[in-house]
């Protein structure tokens, strides 16, 4: 098995994820198949292909330093479940 | 001397002065009401297309040419993934494996020493929101938070530098150094009290004349170039003490309080960090062309350090006042300005450095916020010249034309502040003040003749010191003789 219980539960833990042993256990079992079958990608030959960091070939898309205020930021406030002085509040950060 | 020595390298963020925010154009403006310079890119609403900032690019650009970087052909934005409440993404743009440039330094001086030190990349990211904590004057203690995205992505520039730094001293100057050269070429104010400008510090000790470098801490929270300074201090002999006592350093991050000038463990409840980086889907490479990477060259013009050398050959200016003039754009500018209409360069760097600055500093203001100019200085250094008005006078009358904005002539003309040259009017006072004083006219007539200085200082009184100075002490020579 190419993933373990233990790189589930990190990977859980990093996105904030709780997860029960039976979904520890099955996610194992899936993620291990998914890379197990992503592997078949090993058996060409990439030696002279470079790594691909985008799908598609473009570069240097810029837009030019120009204000344009965002009219409706209140909509984006609004989806805040606590707000207070137009500020998003938020539970205690560190115990 | 201690037989351990510092090894120090800076991490450096520079907000850039943009007008639009790095992937969107929300504006960047201090100080507007909370989450109203917000968007549905930078706050991550799904489906949304962030585009890079081209003048944020030229800026980074024109800082890493100004440390004499390499501009990567490619380089390439990546998300660096980590929860917290002022990252609405839930993820940082930033730069990763592929930074704008590498492979710079910037020369610093300490105790007249020149010496390198070297930038090991200037990449681009943007920055986070603003917190507020609540029930507790920082995060640790406090009941809950209140967030602000208004700086959320904000143009950020990361500067690194080598672990070349070996003293507090020398990490001071770097920040000092760094922050005058970004405000010098105008990408950044570096203000590092109102934040634009803030410092990360990686540290650890060795022993003296060893080449391995011991465990690190990082150091945050350093909200001054002394406070700088001073984290160093604290932190490299708090290692110390614990080598010395027989046991190990933690590599861990560390806050600097520099009300009681310690540092603590900022304990995280994170396992070690990762933060799985990863190249940025929405956002391309960016491949600056060498044509327009020249062309940010030829609008460096003349850099500080440049600027600076020919002040002291050119003017024979001191060290000392080339660097204070070179530290503010404007001043040096004003400087060469005033030269033009005066050429006593020593005695124009002196006004500058010297009461001009005093003034600005005490009234927090640059020279631009003050109505005054190069014609002004000139005119001052003029009536000194010609002895119209004393050194001493003059510095009164500058004070004047700075609060009030009037020209000099003015200002000497309406107070009567005019240095008194005429012999008999000043005949008439020395007269009196032999009068008044015979005590004193014996014990000089008995020999002891520096009792001349309280004479010309009463002569001097009298006159609101407008009297000239030279003259005095000649004529009351002549009187007492």
């Amino acid at each position: 098995m190419s993933v373990s219980k233990k790189d589930v539960e990190h990977v859980a833990k990093l996105a904030r994820l709780g997860l029960t042993e039976e979904e520890k256990e099955l996610f194992t079992t899936q993620l291990s198949s998914i890379l197990d079958y992503a592997k078949n990608l090993n058996k060409l030959d990439t030696k002279n292909v470079p790594p691909t960091s985008h799908a598609i070939p473009m570069k240097n898309v810029l837009r030019e330093d120009q204000v344009i205020p965002c009219t409706n930021t209140q909509d984006i406030v609004a989806n805040g479940p606590e707000i207070e002085d137009n500020m998003f509040k938020v539970p205690r950060i560190m115990e | 001397m201690s037989q351990y020595e510092i090894v120090i390298g800076l991490e450096t963020h520079a907000q850039l002065q943009t007008q639009s925010k790095m992937f969107c154009s929300c504006a960047t403006k201090f100080g507007a009401e909370p989450n109203t310079n917000i968007c549905p890119i930078c706050t991550g609403q799904p489906g949304t297309l962030p585009v890079v900032n081209k003048k944020a690019i030229e800026l980074a650009i024109k800082t890493a040419l100004a440390l004499n970087c390499q501009i990567e052909s490619q380089s390439i934005f990546a998300r660096k993934n980590y929860f917290y409440p002022d990252l609405p993404k839930d993820y940082q743009v930033s730069q990763y494996d592929r930074p704008l440039a590498t492979k710079g330094y910037l020369e610093i001086e300490v105790e007249g020493k020149t010496k390198k030190i070297g930038i090991t990349r200037v990449h681009l990211e943007e920055d986070a929101g603003k917190l507020t904590h609540q029930g507790a004057a920082r995060i640790m203690g406090s009941e809950g938070s209140l967030v602000d995205y208004n700086r959320t992505g904000t143009p950020l520039m990361e500067i690194v530098s080598e672990p070349d730094i070996r003293t507090p001293q020398e990490a001071s100057a770097y920040m000092e150094k760094l922050a005058a050269l970004l405000r010098y070429i105008e990408v950044c104010d570096a203000k590092m009290e109102e934040g634009s400008l803030r410092c990360d510090a990686n540290i650890s000790i060795m022993p003296a004349g060893t080449k391995e470098f011991g465990t690190r801490t990082e150091l945050k929270n350093m909200n001054s170039f002394k406070a700088v300074e001073k984290a160093m201090v604290v932190e490299a002999e708090r290692q110390e003490e614990i080598i010395e006592a027989g046991g190990k350093i933690t590599q861990e991050t560390r806050v600097y309080d520099d009300t009681t000038g310690t540092t603590s463990s900022m304990r995280s409840k994170e396992e070690a960090h990762d933060y799985r980086y990863f190249p940025e889907p929405d956002l391309v490479p960016v491949e600056p062309s060498q044509e327009w990477v020249n062309e940010i060259k030829d609008s460096l013009g003349e850099l500080p350090a440049e600027r600076q050398a020919r002040f002291m050959a050119d003017y024979k200016l001191s060290n000392y006042n080339a660097a204070l003039l070179i530290s503010d754009k404007v001043m040096a500018n004003f400087f060469e300005e005033t030269i033009k209409l005066n050429n006593n360069a020593k005695a124009v760097a002196n006004w500058l450095v010297g009461d001009i600055t005093a003034y600005l500093k005490e009234q927090k203001k640059s020279i631009t916020e003050v109505k005054f100019t190069p014609v002004k200085l000139a005119e001052l250094l003029e009536l000194i010249g010609k002895g119209t008005i004393s050194g001493k006078i003059a510095k009164t009358v500058l004070l004047k034309v700075l609060e009030s904005g009037q020209s000099v002539k003015e200002v000497v003309v309406e107070s009567g502040m005019t240095q008194i040259s005429d012999e008999d009017e000043l005949v008439k006072v020395i007269a009196e003040v032999i009068k008044n004083n015979p005590k004193q006219v014996e014990q000089y007539k008995g020999g002891k003749t520096t009792v001349i200085a309280f004479f010309v200082g009463q002569v001097m009184k009298a006159t609101k010191g407008r009297a000239n100075p030279g003259l005095v002490n000649k004529l009351l020579s002549q009187k007492l003789a």
